[in-house]
């Protein structure tokens, strides 16, 4: 379903809000990982800005929707989506990974309001993830449970043990978003370890499958609504996304999976951003 | 006849019979039979989850339940809950301090005749090295169920150490107390103190006797919270006695003779035995041939005893 034009500006400029900020936290922290947060900078935006029922304001709410970062070094992300949304000021975001800060390098539930489960190793994410959807089918709550992996983290054997599991007890309250942009630290996905065909083993593994384009907003937000309509059993919805995107020289370069912007780059990159927010301001 | 229970029956009867809390959640894999978490599944089903032969899985999933209110114990053996889980245990459980109750059974030498491979002789030292993780090792059914009382009371991360063989029942249900972090003097002895945990507790007793009849008196002191260490109940001991011995069904290293030794170095450096598995792994053999084998046994005790004793200045 076509989404409204205003409707997809205003998901962009979240996208494009929560890209600066990636660009900035990292650029103060001296290291951190663009590459990965800018690949799932939309489905962020459209995650905290359109999908899941959060209250700012209570971010224990036991009726919350939860959000796992599978992908926990793309922390970046996460944290301009909450900032974004009011769990915390803004202007904390520049004191990521430093050490006075709450803000740590990988998110971590018992500092970061909002942040419903530490991960950081990657393949727990998923399976917290599922602890949390089957403790919500036990207590007979309606909240839903998202999480978010790396292309190159289902080369975790431990995903695939919760995926049995997510099947076996028929986790319907739960949708897994894959950020499929192909790169891993140390190059093309299907170089250092070829997870392919990915469709093909989560439904194997007896999930809905639905692939899409993770940089269109309509498309996510069909995908996340036909896992909601899907019953009996959890839902991949396997994103094909662009590493880096947003910022020209960070697009499909595994160089920027872990390294920061220089002052210069940081530079860069935020002109080309402010030219996305400036335009969207003219429309 | 002595009375002989499993501290694993102890665990298994004890979720059972507290399970009526309905934030309890058990989870196994593959091995609710042996760890007898069949027995909460019998009666509440509903919360009962078997995650299969996946602990890596089992440990993050119980994670999970927890961050929604839920007390989780997930059993499977020590060997496989503190090795092949040790990531999920450090990075899901115990960084975010999560209230999941790891109930590890077939701990140490006496899983007997299934070898090596699945005598967890170093999950102590495994675990106790993780910051906000709680370690008991009850040294009998009676404590066991008390142990998994204290750990439903407590709202943190816990390891439950349990063994498979049946084991002599030395506590009273109706006298015994329990209170987390806290050793017990069992006997009273001012020439050497023994400080047992586990299946070993009782082994302490015996040697009390066989070192009475040399005219030495020991003080038993048994230690069921590994971590945190009763520093209080050890120093007291090496201060009145002089000579401390450890005994414990794991290795000598990084175990509770380590964790005594790390009091009393940086406190009250006193002589000290250790009797544990000396830095190898089980093998294939009944128990209580096994236990000889390993030196796991009272007149090692009394050997270690009066060697500590010699050594006193």
């Amino acid at each position: 379903m076509a989404i409204s034009k205003q409707q997809s500006n205003r998901l962009k400029k979240y996208a494009t809000l929560i890209r600066r900020h990636i660009i900035d936290e990292t650029f103060h922290a001296a290291s951190g990982h663009p590459g990965g947060s800018l690949s799932c900078s939309d489905i962020m935006a459209v995650l905290y800005f359109n999908e899941m029922r959060l209250d700012p304001q209570n971010p224990a709410w036991e009726d919350r929707d939860r959000f796992v970062l599978s992908k926990g070094h793309c922390a970046p992300a996460l944290y301009a989506a909450l900032a974004e949304k009011g769990f915390f000021p803004r202007e904390d975001l520049i004191t990521f990974r430093h050490i006075d800060s709450y803000l740590e390098g990988h998110p971590n539930m018992r500092t970061v309001p909002g942040v419903d489960m530490s991960t950081g190793s990657l393949g727990q994410g998923i399976s917290a993830a599922v602890g949390m959807a089957i403790a919500g089918k036990l207590d007979k709550k309606d909240y839903r449970v998202y999480t978010l992996l790396g292309d190159g983290e289902i080369q975790e054997g431990q995903v695939w043990e919760s995926c049995m599991a997510a099947a076996h007890y028929k986790l319907d309250n739960l949708v897994a978003i894959l950020d499929y942009n192909g790169l891993q630290i140390d190059g093309k996905i299907t170089e250092v370890l070829s997870p392919e065909p990915i469709e093909e083993k989560f439904t194997a593994f007896g999930w809905k499958v639905i692939s899409i384009n993770g940089h269109d907003y309509s498309q996510i937000i069909d995908g996340l609504a036909e896992a909601k309509r899907s019953k009996g059993k959890p839902t991949m919805i396997i994103a094909r996304t662009t590493k880096g995107k947003g910022v020209s020289f960070m697009e499909n370069a595994a160089g920027w999976h872990g390294t920061a912007p220089d002052r210069e780059q940081r530079d860069k990159a935020m002109s080309e951003l402010d030219e996305v927010l400036a335009k969207l301001e003219v429309e | 006849m002595v009375r002989k229970i499993a501290t694993r029956e102890g665990y298994g009867n004890a979720l059972a019979e507290f399970g009526g809390d309905k934030r309890i959640v058990v989870m196994d894999s593959d091995l609710s039979k042996s760890t007898k978490t069949d027995t909460f599944k019998k009666k509440y089903p509903e919360r009962f989850f078997n995650m299969g032969i996946a602990e890596a899985s089992m440990m993050s999933v119980a994670a999970g339940i927890a961050t929604c209110g839920k007390v989780v114990f997930a059993s499977s053996f020590a060997v496989f809950a503190s090795g092949r889980a040790f990531d999920q245990v450090r990075n899901s459980i115990c960084y975010p301090e999560l209230n999941v109750k790891i109930g590890a059974s077939h701990a140490g030498i006496t899983v007997g005749e299934d070898g090596g491979t699945h005598q967890s002789i170093e999950d102590i030292a495994i675990m106790r090295a993780l910051p906000n993780m709680v370690v008991i090792s009850p040294a009998d059914a009676v404590e066991a169920r008390h142990a998994v009382k204290a750990a439903i009371e407590y709202d943190g991360p816990v390891y439950l150490r349990l063994g498979r063989l049946a084991v002599p029942v030395i506590f009273d249900e109706d006298s015994y107390s329990f209170e987390l972090g806290k050793g017990i003097t069992l006997s009273e002895g001012k020439d050497v103190a023994i400080i047992a945990t586990g299946l070993m507790v009782n082994t302490a007793l015996e040697a009390k006797e066989l070192l009475e009849k040399e005219g030495i008196s020991a003080r038993i002191i048994n230690i069921h919270t590994i971590k945190p260490i009763d520093s209080d109940i050890i120093l007291k001991a090496a201060k009145e006695t002089g000579a401390i011995v450890t005994a414990e069904e794991h290795s000598i290293i990084g175990g509770l003779g380590s964790a005594v030794a790390e009091v009393l170095g940086q406190n009250f450096p006193v002589p000290l035995k250790m009797v544990g598995v000396e830095d190898r792994f089980g093998k294939s053999g009944k128990p209580d041939k096994l236990l000889e084998m390993y030196g796991l046994t009272a007149s090692n005790i009394l050997s270690k005893a009066k060697e500590a004793i010699k050594m006193k200045r």
